[in-house]
């Protein structure tokens, strides 16, 4: 069962450069939240800060009960058995070959048996589809396979928090869905609590129940997946549609003439709402809930088109969509 | 440092990764030392067989030569060796392991790379140290040795027989507490600098670059501290 994470005013800073400020926050028990964000906007800063690896300047995270942003280090330990992390580049271990990588937090934190271990990592290299690889060397292989790879290993010890850095960075279209179905596949068979960093959108438009949006060195919104997408607020609607008009440009903030320029163009109308991916086997999700539930309830109508069985996901469809 | 000192007897020890590293260790510096160590001896045989011609005390160049090994460029070889060799290649791999995020991945994983990989590290860079200081003494006598009897004409007997005339036995161990205290130095230096790499690919550049610099500093400094102190507290043997 997965465990919830209360994020409350957090704040931080390296050295004088602030990274994001007063991040307010919680990522609902087993559900799976996608932080999205420009790069350099600190989303691998704040999942280290999430499992105590950077200590942030002000603020409280709560993990059942203990706030790991203030707590002691023998403390810390404890919580991060709760954790599985993916980091961007898997950060195998490079002088072992990926099954003692994937066996490795088993042979340090259980006293299962060899054989054991073995069927644990040969089922968790089979999810990930790396059957065949085990005795490949972390720099021998590509960028995706040590993703993967790095995915197996996070899932090892049965995680109730999963926490993603980019697992789209560097992979192509087709492995990246692969990956994202494996995602929700996961969520559905583990019922852990999801955090994927990315700056991926059609990831972001698909998987996730919840999304959050960094931006500008803080949280511009954090909510339901169909609150973000039908949202108008420029930054977000602009960022999550991939467009060029809006306050985001090509450097990290339009400058104020360029800002002047656009206040009178209107934002264009926002693409249709895809359906969320749902598990390849049918399988039920306990946080995936009805297409359009959120809008309904909250009386926002969805753009035309939404929740249709074919609405394209591709970025900047929604331009095509108003031509 | 106070973290490998806390870490240094936390177990369980790891042994596997020590032996593998001091092996490393050897592998790295065994040449180069073999390398320096001749024209080493060589060298101050000839500046001491020199400058002591013109006293007439010839009779006391290997003793001299052995003094000069032994105290003094035996650890700076060493030194010379560790921070170069060792240290640049443990940097190296500090600094690629955390570009990597291996050693955040570490810690996640509830290991302490401190316990884990530095401890291992620093003690068997301090044993090889003290190991390549007998090497660089033994190659370095043995090089004033041919260097003195083949070349200048000196005689084998006066050469050997004058050993024990000016060196002693603590000259011998403050050689080697000098060689473990470089080998600790270039160590946490090395791991030090390569743990705090940051900025992709140059940063492991810088960061092996900046360790291998400071280490020299480092040793050079402390170097001259211990033997300003011995000579303080051991008095030179009477001839
Ligand atoms: N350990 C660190 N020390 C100093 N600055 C850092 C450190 N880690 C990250 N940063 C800085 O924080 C900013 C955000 O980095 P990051 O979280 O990697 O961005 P993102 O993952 O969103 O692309 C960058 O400007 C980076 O230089
Ligand atoms: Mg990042």
């Amino acid at each position: 069962m997965g465990t919830e994470i209360a994020i409350e005013g957090l704040t931080k800073s390296f050295g004088n450069q602030l990274i994001w400020k007063d991040v307010t926050l919680t990522l609902p028990a087993g559900e799976i939240s996608v932080m999205l964000g420009p790069s350099g906007t600190g989303k691998s800063v704040l999942l280290k800060t999430l499992i105590g690896l950077l200590k942030p300047d002000e603020g409280h995270i709560w993990i059942e009960g203990t706030d790991i942003a203030n707590c002691k280090e023998k403390e810390l330990y404890e919580i991060r058995k709760l954790f599985g992390v993916l980091f961007q580049d898997g950060a195998m271990f490079g002088s072992m070959d990926l099954y003692d990588n994937v066996a490795f937090p088993l042979r340090e934190h259980t006293k299962k048996s060899e054989s054991e271990i073995r069927n644990i990592v040969m089922d968790k290299m089979e999810l990930v589809g790396l059957l065949g690889a085990e005795n490949k060397l972390p720099g021998e292989i590509s960028g995706g396979m040590r993703k993967r790879a790095g995915l197996a290993r996070a899932l090892v010890l049965e995680p109730e928090i999963l926490l993603v850095d980019e697992p789209d960075s560097g992979l192509d279209p087709v492995r990246t869905a692969y990956l994202n179905q494996l995602f929700i596949d996961l969520n559905a068979q583990i019922d852990a609590t999801f955090l994927i960093v990315t700056h991926d959108i059609n990831s972001c438009r698909t998987v996730p129940d919840n999304i959050g949006l960094l931006y500008h060195k803080h949280l511009a919104m954090f909510g339901p997946r169909e609150m973000l997408l039908s949202s108008e607020e420029p930054v977000v609607a602009q960022f999550l549609n991939a467009q060029r008009v809006g306050p985001i440009g090509m450097s990290e903030e339009k400058d104020a003439d360029e800002l002047e320029a656009e206040k009178n163009i209107k934002m264009p109308p926002l693409p249709p709402i895809p359906l969320q991916i749902t598990t390849s086997n049918g399988r039920p999700r306990r946080a995936a809930r009805e297409p359009g539930a959120w809008c309904r309830e909250n009386g926002v109508t969805p753009p035309p088109g939404s929740f249709g069985e074919n609405v394209s996901t591709a970025p900047g469809a929604g331009a095509e969509v108003s031509a | 440092m106070l973290d490998v000192g806390v870490a240094l007897f936390k177990r369980p020890f790891q042994l596997r990764e020590f032996l593998q590293q001091a092996w490393f260790i050897v592998t790295v510096t065994i040449v180069p030392t073999a390398l320096v160590s001749i024209p080493f001896g060589a060298v101050i045989a000839l500046q001491i067989g020199g400058l002591l011609k013109q006293f007439g005390a010839q009779s006391f160049s290997g003793s001299a030569s052995v003094l000069a090994v032994v105290r003094e460029a035996g650890p700076i070889a060493t030194a010379l060796l560790i921070a170069g060799a060792a240290g640049s290649a443990i940097a190296a791999d500090f600094g690629a392991r955390k570009i990597r995020e291996e050693l955040d991945a570490m810690m996640v994983l509830g290991i302490d790379p401190i316990q884990r990989l530095v401890v291992p590290r620093v003690l068997a860079c301090m044993m090889i140290a003290v190991f390549l200081n007998g090497l660089v003494t033994i190659v370095g006598v043995a090089g004033g040795y041919v260097f003195n009897v083949v070349l200048q004409g000196g005689t084998p007997g006066a050469y050997i027989a004058s050993f024990t005339a000016l060196a002693q036995l603590p000259d011998m161990y403050q050689g080697m507490i000098k060689a473990l205290i470089f080998g600790f130095i270039a160590a946490i230096v090395a791991a030090y600098k390569g743990m705090n790499a940051k900025g992709g690919p140059k940063g492991v550049g810088d960061a092996v670059n900046e360790a291998v610099v400071i280490t020299f500093v480092l040793l050079f400094i402390v170097n001259f501290f211990i033997s300003a102190l011995y000579l303080q507290l051991v008095p030179p043997k009477g001839m």
